[in-house]
């Protein structure tokens, strides 16, 4: 088993009191909360600092962690022969457990009586995780396989790590920010309780091309100059394959061309619109000839683009 | 080992759900989804009917709820005041999303 200082994690010292333990938990938990923070690792991050608050909160825990001794962190130890007492069982193994497992336990033992010794039906842990999908999953579905380290519970309340892999088929339709729930998919209930459940949060992953807001997709559509003053067809990218679009003449940079019901699948039928984003282009280089017939137009041309400024710089002068 | 993933259930505006079926599934009691209702974290799909119920989406809100309660030991006002900013947080993060999908990469 790997030691892991809680009293670090906290940023404590060993003689913090009560007060000092909460106080530094509430700290570290504003600032990587899942649901507050945009820290890297922050859900790792606060994991940690969660399980060391839970055990140092808790007298009895706190006791029973101090008994263990100081060893550097990540360094393999044994809990002494008589620990297991505080778990009410003899024949305990601390083989293959996590540090935040051996604690856990204290909920099973706690669960396998209530204060009038019957036991007591415990529902079981609800699992989170993050499914990362492609664009095309997203158009299409797609299986995607998730592998959660999750603790499991035997028929004494005593807990394992274990690690499972689950392959979930994601509907088409599912897109970013989109959250799923698998019925009785999570830890097992203790005592005739119910199973937990599996939710699964959405994330698709960025896509070389499009741009996604809901079951829309955006889309850059570069154009050359000539292309957006006379117009053009273009043969665009599309999740269904390529469609051609007609660029109608004088089209501006910036301008959006719409093409209806070429997003993403909406899960309940419908499809989202596909958006292209007009960019006018000019080449970086030109040969003489192409300069040539850009004097020729500039000579030609009556447009002036920044007309609405004439009004303005007549008054500054 | 390995499970495969039978029926998915989408946490949005279309399915349904009884208050005791939201207490058994968030972990709240339905005392506490009654308070997240009268502060308007969530809402019955139907405030005039016998039974209430409320959408799936509804579990996202009261599973956030626990876990603020929980995490950060908060009193019901705290968790109101939370639940109100995280979801300002949220929908300001989705119009942010949103624009940015709008702005062109390249030019």
């Amino acid at each position: 088993m790997k030691y892991k200082d809680y009293y670090a994690i906290l940023g404590v010292e060993k003689s913090a009191t009560a007060d000092e333990i909460k106080s530094a938990y509430r700290k570290l938990a504003r600032k990587y909360h899942p649901d507050v923070s945009k820290e890297k690792n922050a859900e790792a991050k606060f994991k940690e600092v969660a399980e060391a608050y839970q055990t140092l909160k808790d007298p009895e825990k706190r006791a029973a962690y101090d008994q263990l001794g100081t060893y550097q962190p990540g360094q393999d130890f044994q809990p002494p022969p008589d620990w297991q007492r505080h778990f009410g069982e003899t024949g305990f193994s601390f083989e293959d457990l996590d540090l935040s497992d051996l604690f856990e336990a204290f909920r099973g033992a706690r669960a396998r009586g209530g204060p009038d010794g019957q036991e007591r039906p415990v529902r079981g842990q609800d699992y989170e995780a993050t499914a990362h999908i492609t664009l095309d999953q997203a158009y299409r579905g797609g299986e995607v396989e998730l592998g959660l380290a999750v603790p499991e519970y035997d028929e004494q309340g005593f807990a394992r790590r274990v690690t499972r892999s689950f392959k979930a088929r994601i509907p088409k339709g599912a897109t970013d920010g989109q959250r799923l729930r698998i019925p009785g998919k999570g830890g097992k209930g203790l005592n005739g309780g119910h199973d937990g459940d599996l939710y699964l949060d959405i994330v698709l992953e960025p896509h070389p091309l499009f741009r996604v807001t809901g079951h829309d997709l955006y889309l850059d559509l570069p154009l050359a100059p000539w292309e957006a003053v006379l117009g053009t067809s273009v043969e665009l990218p599309t999740p269904s394959g390529a469609v051609m679009l007609k660029v109608p003449p004088g089209t501006h940079a910036a301008q959006h061309l719409r093409l209806g019901k070429r997003g993403l699948p909406k899960p309940r039928g419908g499809e989202g619109d596909l958006y292209a984003i007009v960019q006018v282009v000019v080449p970086s280089a030109v040969s003489e000839t192409e300069k040539a017939l850009y004097r020729q137009l500039a000579e030609g041309s009556t447009f002036n683009p920044r007309a609405h400024f004439v009004q303005e710089l007549s008054h500054a002068s | 080992m390995r499970v495969e993933l039978g029926e998915l259930t989408w946490l949005d505006e279309h399915g349904e759900l009884t208050l005791a079926e939201l207490s058994e599934v968030s972990g709240l009691s339905e005392a506490e989804l009654t308070e997240l209702e009268d502060c308007g974290a969530i809402a019955p799909v139907d405030p005039a009917a016998a039974t209430r119920t409320f959408h799936a989406q509804c579990i996202v809100v009261a599973r956030t709820a626990l876990r603020l309660r929980h995490d950060f030991e908060l009193d019901d006002r705290g968790l109101t005041v939370a639940l109100a900013l995280i979801d300002r947080v949220r929908e300001l993060e989705s119009e942010l999303r949103a624009l940015q999908a709008r702005l062109p990469r390249i030019g």
